[in-house]
């Protein structure tokens, strides 16, 4: 190559489109279908008694009013236990309409169908419900007391209850020199990407098919979801996601009721029918996540090293746990960041409440598990009056102990083993961005201006891209064009730049001529989806191997036209060339019309690949034996075991003395995600993460009350940052190379979010000098710590 | 999110809004900027049977300085009111307290009349009509009658405009004498409504000592309150006055309510020190003026 593009901060490729009004998401399609709305409960527990519809049959342009009694079979049922768990005993699902029975606000009850969406909200303003209304159970609190249940047949309100170990802490912790206990909070959230759901669906009844589009983050699993539940065979259904507003997990989720009642209605109608979640609904039907409570007890040495930790912890999974429990089996192994935990005993309960269901969102139960641990840490440091960076660096998994295995089984299922990473140089470069040593100086001045100030500290170690496998597809057209596919969908993270990047510098292409399409069935039928920080390592890796695929055939094509041995053939700028051997080329494109022998010609260029067009050895066929007509191959890439990122952030907050305002001052990321293919999108990834987190830490939270009324559904109540409220954020990196897959990439996708909380709490903490044990921290909650830190002195 | 179904005015005239609203009456709702209006229309919390859109009536989108004040007309946007530099020039304190309401886009849109109307017990507009002692012209095709802010406020959402009725301008009165003033408050976010949020307007004598300190509220109470706190800090220096004790005694005759970001009594402790902050930089303003 000429010139690397690989590892280059090319600017996004989708940008222009995107940022031009040009995307199409969900809402832009489908302009002369039926639009569907729900009536969703008001009541956050309740038996339906009954549904009167015969208000709202004399809306106009009313076309259909389903409940749960007219769904059919299979459509009716409940929705599938997407992540089956052994520990997971009493899994419980929704029904796409409620049957007899609610279990949080907003969950569907009718379903209208209308002629546009001011209709069908007519129709549903017209419907009335009646209800028994049964007592909620809301918060964790309430939920591990038991004293009601939130479906009558789980016991103590337990979904799950899991239990790892490795050694024996309580031994440990009882024989070890120091002793402390935390008990430490985190409050809900959820990801509200700007985009909320939708589906549209199309059937053909000609044809027997169903296409439909729903923004979606697992367009393949969706299909096989609707072909199951519809009873279709898979090859009549197809489903695009198309441009995609974000999604942060909560699209991962699937198949929402939704997407089984759209594409059932279409059928049903023979009609186009469209659904676009509002904002309202999105707060109230879709996902929450974050809501845990975690007693720590951890026993360290006198120069702060754990010799055992135990941690036992409950998680509030809403209503149902159609997802399983990926988020506290997440928040039990990744607790343990970039530290040997010595003897580790770690227990969880989930929980049902009486509220809307929880799935992962970016971080996925790490940003709790990050904020238990390096509370921990910063515990004992000032237990031991040791600096908080001293106490970390003491306890860190060196270089040399890589591969490190915790002997824990993490979610994908296979071992908790970190691949590489170097933590000690990590911290060192944080140290160095942040003026860690430097910090009381500030520190001393800002205190003479009457100023308060802290600095904190949060590390990580990320799990990430798990199997079982991604595949990409890669097509040389004639045209010279490459096209990409992967069944992998996008939502928003730039995969139309980075996958081209990696493209381009396997087969030798300037990047422009690389088009690349995600998530859509019709272009790749086999893949998993875009969530846990994966989509790099598991789809790039994919799209390198099937690049090198092509890469190996056009050379060996290129060979034979130009006479010479593949092994001294380059590939640059699209052209393949005899290396040092100037005039000796062939391009690409024309290497693609050779590679599929032709009876008939359309062009100029196609009647090269005639069967009379140039000699042949006639004793061959025309495509080897074992070979594929086209310049184009597939290829998977099934990593072992997932790969870990990591990183350490630092912070420096500035709290009003007066009014507990809480402002960052600056706030320092260092992070190691393996190779960069472009770190532009790498930083973008971290900004968006950093938002997140500073949002969760200082900003967001799901108020219900007793009720279990969501009472800040909306974003006038729900405070996510605005660009005022986020800071500017500092980025070095390291490079450390996983050695597990071919490009050495790890994932970068949730990493920001991940110690938001507790480098926040740390920063503050050392501002205030007040325990930070609850986040995230309001200014008002701020005050009464200190009332109350005032009063007990 | 889609609002329920109304019938859509849209007059070109003054008069002929005024036509409407009297044939509407109190199935008539005003629509300007529709800030407010329109979310509340689309998650169906109000629902009129009728919307009378203003946006046409040219005539009323001035922001005018008279002798005694600054008056806006019903169709002049906040940021009309925020950019004009000579009612900076007239009445800074319009501009301070603007630059606090929501976002610029917001501020382009909506109007400093659609806010008064509104009622909002958070809105920075209200508490500076009511500090400045300013009064709304209320017009019906019949009549106009002028109300004064202390009686145009009724409660959360509720203003003296009755049905059939067009507020057409807000009235913005100078005040005498030597004056400074300033708007503080904290607010979650930047451009959110304010936990609590603090005008001050404080008259300094010849010596430049305090001569009147009043301080107006939001975010505390029902409607927007208005203290005169001149007894905590009367002939006091103007850069050594007792703000502290001009904030208690703000504080101490509040009695702000919860809410699900802030308790009352750090909402009543942040009105002492907000308080104690706005004076201080409206007496600093005045000094400099």
């Amino acid at each position: 190559m000429s010139t690397r593009i690989f590892g280059e901060p090319i600017p996004r490729r989708e940008d222009p489109r995107l940022l031009s009004g040009q995307g199409r998401y969900l809402d832009d399609l489908g302009h002369g279908a039926l639009a569907a709305a729900f009536v969703r409960s008001p009541h956050a527990h309740a038996r339906i008694v009954d549904i009167d519809v015969s208000d709202a049959l004399e809306v106009e342009g009313l076309v259909a009013i389903y409940t749960h009694e007219d769904l059919p079979g299979q459509v009716g049922h409940p929705l599938p236990l997407l992540i089956p768990h052994p520990t997971l005993t009493q899994a419980r699902t929704p029904y796409p309409l409620a049957k007899d029975e609610v279990n949080h606000v907003g969950e569907a009850i009718v379903m209208v169908v209308a002629t546009d969406r001011y209709l069908a909200e007519d129709a549903c303003q017209r419907i009335r419900v009646d209800y028994d209304f049964l007592p909620p159970v809301v918060g964790i609190e309430q939920s591990r007391a038991a004293d009601l249940l939130v479906h009558d047949d789980v016991p103590d309100n337990v979904s799950a209850h899991m239990l790892q170990e490795v050694g024996d802490a309580p031994a440990a912790i009882d024989a070890a020199p120091h002793r402390l206990h935390l008990d430490l909070d985190i409050e809900r959230s959820a990801s509200m990407p700007m985009e909320g759901k939708g589906v549209y669906a199309r059937w053909d009844a000609d044809d027997r098919s169903l296409r439909v589009y729903t923004s979606t983050q697992a367009s393949t699993s969706v299909r096989a979801a609707i072909a199951a539940r519809l009873g279709l065979p898979l090859d009549r259904v197809e489903v695009v996601a198309p441009d995609v507003g974000g999604g942060f997990g909560v699209k991962i989720m699937h198949p929402w009721p939704e997407e089984v009642l759209v594409p059932w209605a279409s059928i049903t109608l023979g009609r186009e029918v469209t659904w676009a979640e509002d904002r309202r609904e999105h707060f109230v039907s879709s996902a929450h996540e974050r809501a845990q409570q975690h007693q720590v007890d951890v026993g360290f040495d006198d120069d702060g090293r754990l010799l055992g930790l135990d941690v036992t912890f409950w998680h509030d999974n809403g209503a149902y746990t159609p997802y399983g429990i990926i988020v506290p089996i997440v928040t039990s192994t990744q607790l343990l960041g970039p530290y040997k935990p010595g003897a580790y005993r770690v227990e969880f309960f989930s929980l049902y409440t009486n509220t809307v269901l929880v799935t992962p969102y970016r971080g996925a139960g790490r940003p709790q598990g990050c904020f238990v641990m390096e509370r921990t840490m910063d515990a004992i440091a000032a237990y031991l009056g040791l600096d908080r960076t001293t106490v970390r660096e003491r306890n860190f998994i060196q270089p040399e102990e890589m591969p490190y295995d915790h002997g824990l089984v993490f979610q994908d299922g296979r071992p908790l083993v970190y691949d590489s990473g170097d933590y000690p140089a990590t911290l060192e470069k944080l140290k160095k961005l942040v003026g860690w040593d430097e910090f009381e100086v500030f520190r001393e001045q800002a205190r003479a201006d009457g100023r308060r100030v802290g600095i904190g500290i949060g590390c990580y170690v990320e799990g990430t891209g798990p199997g079982p496998y991604e595949g990409g597809f890669v097509k040389v057209e004639t045209d010279g064009t490459v096209i990409v596919a992967t069944g992998l969908t996008s939502q928003g993270q730039g995969h139309q730049t980075a996958f081209a990047q990696v493209v381009a510098e396997e087969l030798g292409v300037p990047v422009d001529k690389v088009v690349v399409t995600t998530g859509d069935t019709r272009r790749f039928k086999y893949a998993v989806g875009t969530f846990a920080s994966r989509a790099a390592v598991m789809s790039g890796n994919a799209v390198a191997l099937a690049t090198r695929k092509v890469r190996e055939k056009a050379l060996r094509i290129a060979g034979d036209a130009l006479e010479a041995d593949p092994a001294d053939l380059e590939i640059v700028d699209g052209v393949v060339q005899v290396k040092g051997t100037p005039g000796a080329t062939i391009p690409l494109s024309t290497v693609a019309v050779l590679s599929n022998p032709l009876r008939y010609a359309f062009d100029e260029e196609t009647k090269r690949a005639t069967q009379f067009a140039a000699p042949a050895d006639v004793d061959k066929p025309p495509i080897e034996e074992g070979g594929e007509p086209g310049l184009e191959a597939t290829a998977y890439y099934s990593p072992p075991r997932s790969t870990f990122a990591n990183g350490m952030h630092a912070a420096i907050v500035e709290t009003d003395p007066e009014t507990a305002e809480i402002k960052i001052l600056r706030y320092c990321v260092v992070h190691d995600c393996g190779t960069l293919i472009n770190p532009r999108i790498v930083e973008g990834q971290i900004h968006g993460g950093v938002a997140q987190g500073v949002g969760g830490a200082l900003y967001e939270r799901m108020v219900y009350d007793e009720s279990g009324q969501l009472l800040n559904a909306s974003y006038m109540d729900f405070l996510m940052p605005y660009a005022t409220e986020v800071p500017n954020i500092e980025i070095d990196h390291l490079e450390t190379p996983s050695p597990l897959n071919p490009l050495g990439l790890k994932g970068a996708g949730e990493a920001g979010v991940i110690p938001g909380s507790a480098v926040l709490s740390s920063a503050i903490e050392d501002a205030e000098g007040i325990r930070i044990t609850r986040m995230p921290i309001s200014p008002s909650e701020l005050y009464h710590l200190r009332q109350k830190e005032s009063t007990t002195r | 999110m889609k609002p329920a179904p109304f019938a859509y005015h849209r007059p070109d005239s003054v008069d002929e809004a005024l036509q409407v609203l009297a044939e509407l009456g109190a199935d008539g709702k005003v629509l300007a900027g529709g800030q407010s209006l329109v979310p509340l229309l689309n998650m169906r919390l109000a629902a009129p049977t009728a919307l009378v859109d203003i946006n046409r009536l040219d005539q009323l989108a001035y922001v005018r300085i008279e002798e005694s004040g600054v008056r806006v007309g019903a169709t002049a946007r906040h940021a009309d009111v925020e950019r004009d530099e000579a009612t900076y020039d007239a009445l800074p304190l319009l501009r301070q307290a603007l630059t606090h309401v929501a976002h610029p886009t917001i501020r382009n849109r909506g109007t400093t009349v659609g806010s008064l109307v509104h009622a909002d017990p958070s809105g920075e507009m209200t508490a500076v009509l009511a500090l400045l002692g300013g009064s709304v012209e209320i017009r019906t095709a019949a009549a106009t009658r002028t109300v004064a802010a202390a009686d145009f406020f009724l409660g959360p959402l509720e203003s003296a405009v009755g049905a059939g009725e067009l507020a057409a301008s807000a009235h913005f009165p100078l005040p005498e004498g030597n004056a400074g003033t300033a708007w503080v408050e904290v607010a979650r976010r930047h451009g959110d409504y304010a936990i609590c949020g603090v005008g001050a307007l404080v008259t300094l004598d010849d010596d430049l000592r305090v001569a009147a300190a009043r301080a107006a509220y939001i975010s505390v109470d029902a409607t927007p309150v208005v203290r005169d706190l001149t007894d905590a800090v009367a002939g006091q220096p103007h850069d050594a006055a007792d703000w502290a004790a001009a904030g208690a005694l703000a504080a101490g005759e509040l009695d702000p309510e919860a809410d699900i970001h802030a308790t009352a009594a750090y909402r009543r402790h942040l009105a002492a020190v907000l308080t104690a902050r706005a004076q201080r930089a409206a007496a600093t303003h005045a000094e400099q003026r």
